[in-house]
Formats: C-alpha cells, sequence, structure tokens
C-alpha cells in the first residue's frame, strides 16, 4: 500500500476525470478505469479487475460508485475509497446543479443533440474493444468451462432477461464447484 | 422534515438499485414521482434524459436533480449522500472480504466462475448500445437497413482507434462527440 499524498492527489484526480467521461451508464467506466489503473498506473492487475467488476456489478448502488470504492480501497484503505467516491460523486453533482437551472434549453439544444449521438457512437466502440481485450483473456485459459459460462450468460441476460444478481448467484456456485473438483483432481487443497 | 425524507428516500434507491443505472430507473420514479411530490410524470421523463446526456450514474443524476428541486444545494447535496451511503458501506466490507479471502481455493473458484459472466454482461450492454446508437432506439427495429451511417463510420472509427493504437478511451469519446457535431451538421439526420 503507497499511502502518501501523491498517491491521494492521483487518486482524486483520477476519479475524477473519469467521472466526469462516462456518459451512458455504468459500465463505461470499467474500461476508462481498467485503462487508467490496470494499463496506466499498473496499480491493479487484469484478473483483479474483472473481480472487482464483478463485486461492483452484484451489489447494490451504481456501478461507477461501487467500482471506484473498491480501486480506492485496494490503493489506500478507506481513506482511499472515501477519496474516489467524492471524485466519483462530484462530477454529476456539477454539472446537474448547473444544468438543473435550464434544464429545458439544454434538452432541447440541437448542437448538445448532434455531440450526443456522436458520443453514444463512441461510447459503444469502448465498450465493444474492451469486451474483446476481456474476452480474450477467457479464451486465454484454454479450457472449455469459462467460454461455455460466457455463452450462456450472455443468452442468459440478452434474450431471456434473466436477473443478473441470479446468473451472478449460479456462476459463482459452479466456479466454486469446479475449483473444488480440480483440486481434488490435482490430490488435496491448497 | 425535507431533508430527511430526501436522504431517506435515496437511501432506499441506492440500496435496492442492483445491477446498474436502468435497474434504479422505476425504483426512482416510485420515490419522486409516487411516493412523494417532488416531480411531475413529465419532469422525471426530462431527468431521465438528462441524465443519459450528461456524465455519471443515472441514480446520483437524479439525486442531485431531485434534491436541488425541492430543498436546493444541500437537498443535492443530502440526497446524493443518501443514495451513495448503502455502497460505501456494502462495498468497502465486499472489498474488505474480496482483499482477505481471495487466496483461498474455494473463493478463487467463484471469482473464476464470474469473470467470464462479467464479460457477457458488458458484451449484452455494448450490443444495447450499439442498437440504441445505430437505430435510435433500444430494440431492432422491423427494418435492418434503416440505419444511421453516421453513427455506424463514428464506431467503426472509433473500435480501430482503439484496437489498432490503442488510443485513450476518453479521448475517443470526446472524438466522436465532435464528429458527431460535424458530420450531423453536414448532414442531417
Amino acid at each position: 500500500m503507497k499511502e502518501n499524498t501523491q498517491t491521494f492527489r492521483q487518486l482524486f484526480l483520477s476519479t475524477f476525470k473519469l467521472s466526469a467521461c462516462t456518459f451512458g451508464g455504468g459500465f463505461v467506466i470499467i474500461p476508462l478505469m481498467r485503462k487508467k489503473f490496470v494499463e496506466e498506473l499498473h496499480w491493479i492487475e487484469e484478473q483483479e479487475m474483472m473481480d472487482l467488476t464483478a463485486i461492483a456489478q452484484s451489489s447494490p448502488g451504481p456501478i461507477a460508485v461501487n467500482a471506484s470504492i473498491l480501486i480506492g480501497y485496494h490503493v489506500a484503505g478507506i481513506p482511499g475509497a472515501l477519496l474516489t467516491v467524492l471524485g466519483t460523486v462530484l462530477p454529476p453533482l456539477i454539472i446537474i446543479s448547473i444544468i438543473s437551472l435550464f434544464y429545458q434549453a439544454f434538452r432541447d439544444n440541437v448542437i448538445v443533440n448532434m455531440a450526443m449521438m456522436g458520443m453514444t457512437a463512441g461510447v459503444a466502440a469502448v465498450i465493444c474493444d474492451v469486451v474483446l481485450t476481456m474476452g480474450k483473456t477467457v479464451m486465454k485459459q484454454k479450457r472449455l468451462l469459462p467460454v461455455l459460462v460466457l455463452l450462456a450468460s450472455f443468452f442468459a441476460v440478452r434474450f431471456w432477461e434473466i436477473n443478473i444478481i441470479l446468473i451472478i448467484f449460479i456462476c459463482g456456485i459452479l466456479g466454486a464447484a469446479d475449483a473444488l473438483y480440480q483440486s481434488k483432481k490435482s490430490g488435496g487443497a491448497r | 422534515m425535507i431533508y430527511l425524507e430526501l436522504f431517506w428516500s435515496f437511501f432506499q434507491i441506492g440500496l435496492f438499485s442492483i445491477g446498474g443505472g436502468y435497474a434504479a430507473m422505476p425504483l426512482i420514479e416510485h420515490q419522486v414521482v409516487d411516493a412523494h411530490p417532488w416531480l411531475t410524470m413529465t419532469q422525471f421523463a426530462d431527468i431521465m434524459t438528462i441524465a443519459e446526456m450528461t456524465p455519471g450514474p443515472i441514480a446520483i443524476n437524479s439525486a442531485t436533480f431531485v434534491g436541488i428541486q425541492v430543498a436546493g444545494l444541500p437537498g443535492a447535496i443530502i440526497a446524493t449522500l443518501g443514495c451513495i451511503l448503502p455502497s460505501c458501506t456494502i462495498v468497502m466490507i465486499l472489498a474488505y472480504i474480496y482483499y482477505r479471502f481471495r487466496s483461498l481455493t474455494i473463493v478463487q473458484g467463484v471469482l473464476a466462475g464470474l469473470r467470464p459472466a462479467v464479460v457477457a454482461m458488458i458484451a449484452s450492454a455494448g450490443i444495447s448500445l450499439i442498437i440504441l446508437s445505430f437505430y435510435g432506439q433500444k430494440s431492432l427495429p422491423a427494418d435492418l437497413h434503416d440505419i444511421n451511417y453516421i453513427s455506424v463510420l463514428i464506431w467503426g472509427a472509433g473500435l480501430f482507434l482503439l484496437r489498432k493504437w490503442k488510443v485513450n478511451p476518453i479521448h475517443v469519446m470526446a472524438g466522436a462527440g465532435a464528429c458527431g457535431i460535424l458530420l450531423y451538421s453536414i448532414m442531417p439526420a
């Protein structure tokens, strides 16, 4: 754990900037965080990022807030978590406070709408990129079960509209059963 | 006591909205339109539109908006605090458990089982966004040729830049917004 002023500043500024850019729903912050904390700062590992995403997704509250709590906690404990929450909450708080003064004009503005249409396409591209990168990590294990779980969960979410919590629950049990089976096969648990 | 009511309403929204922004929408509607006379249905639709047009989680955006409408800036801050308090406590406990026990075989297994599911969920969210961006609506239309070519172009260019040169996602989004203004000014959708 690196606890100094520099780290705290970096944590706050990073989450503040990322939060100011998360247009289009909670998941968008995941690729941005991955880029910043996994690829640039090397504070978090690739697998760990996926674990944190799963925890953020299955906890109550906005995913962006949950993910930033997890990252802040990992880097600098509870003070770190409080700082990243502040960084995540301030941009929308400030922006909406200003917009609420003239929100009808904002909503109907042509330029704003054109920028938003462009940004939605951009956000879709960012999400596709992260799916390809994360999907590759799953495929690299060269095992059948993760691939099957990926496909089954995709159909379950996309077409059968099954509750996400239920899917996470089932996948967790499957994973635990698989791990126990594997460790027995290789002779005793660790 | 209006501050307490705001806090309690958004505390419930924060506590019961599991699985992202769209899951929170009906909860927010219930609290601010049905249970309290804070917003009309039209205002609620407006704030949902604005929440999608501005950065940040929908729950936080609506907490700020409703808070300001009902009790000014202090109201906005209190509603936002209420909204994130359940997350803060629950997620910090989970973070503690995760970092304490993640080396156990069984926990490793649970997490390994969750990873592919996470990818699948993000993929599903991505497809919803692609449909929204290409067709301007939440589900696929009957006529698939009725597509927004400017959006397809921006999406393709963005994905290419991200895959090929690993451009920063924030720059891709800003560029996509600028391209949107430019291209839609030349060729109105």
